[in-house]
């Protein structure tokens, strides 16, 4: 067991070091001179070359890599170069509106699709289990700003019910917080709600074919006991697991959605960073990204070695 | 029968042979799906007709007839420069159309040559999975956006955006296949004798990766579709001159409160495209591939 946590643990490494490689190397293999991009269309030579020479681009590329990756180890992601500010920092700032929609997405689509899927595996091939899965299509190719105009015309212009666009923090007013939260949740949540409820169905189905499921009925147990404490608890692992790597769909969803109500989250930092060629923004955003995605797939791997003992590696 | 005889099959030929139905027409019995075949069908004949059918030109300006809303003249009301949104929806059709098909197969084929590979040659499996692990850490979207801004941005670029995230899912499908396919009798039977590579290849292990491939490029088309509209609707996609309907949209959201109709038209068409080829998609699976259609 001991020895599989280490492996798993290291494993990441190499991850995390060919997304350093593929961000170093996207700037350096662009067509084009880096510092020409950064520096915008109306820059002059001398601007051109003290760029250049101040993010250490006239160096060899090995040179600079090792440079570059050693100011990452040591937690230095470089600093804006229009805001003139460390990276980090800036991606700091925006961490809670885009962390606290993406916990809320979640949290929205797994109350919502762990029922739906269950049901419709349940009651596979009825009209039920039909509707659910064509909702789920639906879910999965209606874009998030159509749902989302549709809520913010529909439920705040009209009734004025819940606030339209922005966001407050939860340390200011926990209310208005919540408040802000509801229509982006919902209009982001539904994609990743049909996502859930897909593989919930698919995996449920397996499940319920199992004997031990069988055995459950034919003594007798309640029909919501053997759905829910025997096939569910069974088929969680493919479930959380695609929690897990849903996150990368969810994290693309999110800078879109904080577009649609203007939050000001790392969604919205990283547009900024683009419209303003602003490359150490948008680097330090993809690397910390999926820093994030490798951690929770990490965590979730190794919380179900420990929880499933049918897991033996 | 004395031993060492072998038992041959009374031959078939004079059995007439019963062809089954052809892929499409299963496909078309099955009522979701050919409404899907249809819906997209016309979508497609709209966008390559939009010439044709549009009566407006979807860039020309007419300032006074600003952000009307739909009528008998202007079907889905104009936008604030007084464009016809019905016929910037049909041109932007072809844009939707052109990157969802592009995107498609470019990264159909990419992935097919790495996965190949990879499922063929141990030293370069290492390698390249890697890589693709790498490539999936980082959120697709994301990806594209940083994509884009490398350089100016044109259509060609927005392909290549959208296409490199794609990839790893197709290298990851055909090297699961290769791999599973390469341990049949079968094939090392053609090993055996002596057949050559790129012939065990061709008629051995590719055809295998076809049904899921095609499986696989409809679902990476629906999603190529939707992720240009959002790139353009980020401001960072398709050139905002060109009228695809992410930069419609963009548009329009300034104006959401008093002209709704610059979103909800080309946003209904997204819709129903990316719907329409993801229908199409699941109807695919389920024909080509009974056995994952039971466990999808």
């Amino acid at each position: 067991m001991l020895s599989y946590v280490i492996r798993r643990v290291l494993a990441t490494l190499p991850v995390m070091g060919v997304v350093a490689v593929i961000v170093f190397l996207m700037l350096r293999l662009s067509p084009g001179d880096p510092a020409a991009i950064i520096a915008g269309d109306n820059a002059t030579t001398a601007d051109i070359i003290m760029i250049r020479e101040r993010l250490g681009l006239d160096r060899p590329l090995a040179e600079q890599f090792v440079r570059w990756l050693g100011q990452l180890v040591s937690g230095d992601f470089g600093n804006s170069i229009y805001l003139e500010r460390p990276v980090l920092g800036l991606i700091a700032e925006r961490v809670e509106p885009t962390l606290a929609l993406a916990v809320s997405t979640m949290a929205f689509a797994i109350v919502l699709a762990l029922p739906m899927g269950v049901l419709a595996a349940w009651r596979a091939g009825s009209w039920i289990d039909q509707a659910i899965m064509a909702l789920s299509v639906l879910a999965f190719s209606v874009p998030v700003f159509l749902i989302g105009y549709g809520l913010v015309i529909g439920l705040s212009l009209e009734m004025e019910l819940l606030p339209v666009q922005g966001f407050v923090s939860l340390w200011d007013d926990p209310l208005a917080f919540l408040a802000h939260l509801v229509l982006p949740t919902v209009a982001l949540g539904l994609v990743y709600t049909a996502l859930l409820a897909r593989i919930t169905r698919a995996t449920m189905l397996e499940t319920l074919n199992e004997d031990f499921i069988r055995t459950a009925r034919a003594k007798g147990l309640a029909e919501t006991r053997v759905l829910i404490l025997h096939a569910l608890k069974n088929a969680s692992v493919p479930i959380v697991t695609t929690i897990g790597t849903g996150i990368a769909l969810l994290i693309g969803g999110v800078v879109v959605t904080e577009s649609v109500f203007a939050i000001p989250g790392i969604g919205r930092l990283t547009i900024d960073a683009v419209l303003q060629r602003d490359y150490p923004v948008i680097q330090g955003v993809i690397l910390v990204i999926a820093g994030v995605y490798v951690l929770v797939n990490l965590a979730i791997d190794l919380t179900y070695s420990f929880l499933d003992p049918r897991i033996r590696y | 029968m004395s031993a060492g005889q072998i038992a041959i099959p009374a031959p078939a030929e004079s059995e007439p042979v019963k062809r089954s139905p052809g892929t499409f027409s299963r496909l078309c019995r099955r009522p979701l799906p050919a409404l899907g075949a249809l819906l997209l069908g016309l979508l497609v004949i709209s966008a390559i007709a939009a010439p044709l059918i549009a009566p407006f030109d979807p860039i020309e300006m007419n300032v006074v007839d600003r952000l009307m809303p739909p009528d008998a003249t202007y079907w889905f009301g104009t936008d604030a420069y007084g464009r016809d949104i019905f016929s910037r929806t049909l041109y932007g059709g072809r844009v939707s159309l052109i990157i969802g098909v592009s995107v498609a197969f470019a990264s159909t084929m990419i992935g097919l040559l790495i996965g190949v590979i990879a499922g063929y040659s141990r030293a370069a499996d290492a390698i390249l999975m890697r890589i693709m692990d790498g490539l999936m850490a980082i959120p697709g979207i994301l990806l594209a956006i940083a994509l884009m801004s490398l350089t100016r941005a044109n259509i060609w670029v927005v392909i290549i955006a959208i296409t490199i995230p794609e990839v790893p899912r197709v290298v990851r499908l055909v090297r699961a296949v290769v791999l599973s396919v390469r341990e049949h009798v079968y094939v090392q039977a053609a090993t055996a004798v002596g057949t050559r590579l790129p012939r065990l290849m061709v008629r051995h292990i590719l055809p295998n990766t076809f049904a899921p491939l095609i499986v696989q490029a409809t679902y990476i088309a629906a999603s190529a579709v939707l992720v240009e509209s959002y790139l353009s609707f980020l401001g960072v996609g398709t050139p905002p001159e060109i009228p695809s309907w992410g930069n419609i949209i963009a548009e329009g959201r300034l104006y959401v409160q008093i002209a709704f109709w610059n979103i909800l038209f080309p946003s209904i068409f997204l819709a129903l495209m990316v719907l329409s080829i993801n229908v199409l998609g699941d109807g695919l699976r389920d024909t080509l591939d009974p056995r994952l259609a039971r466990r999808l």
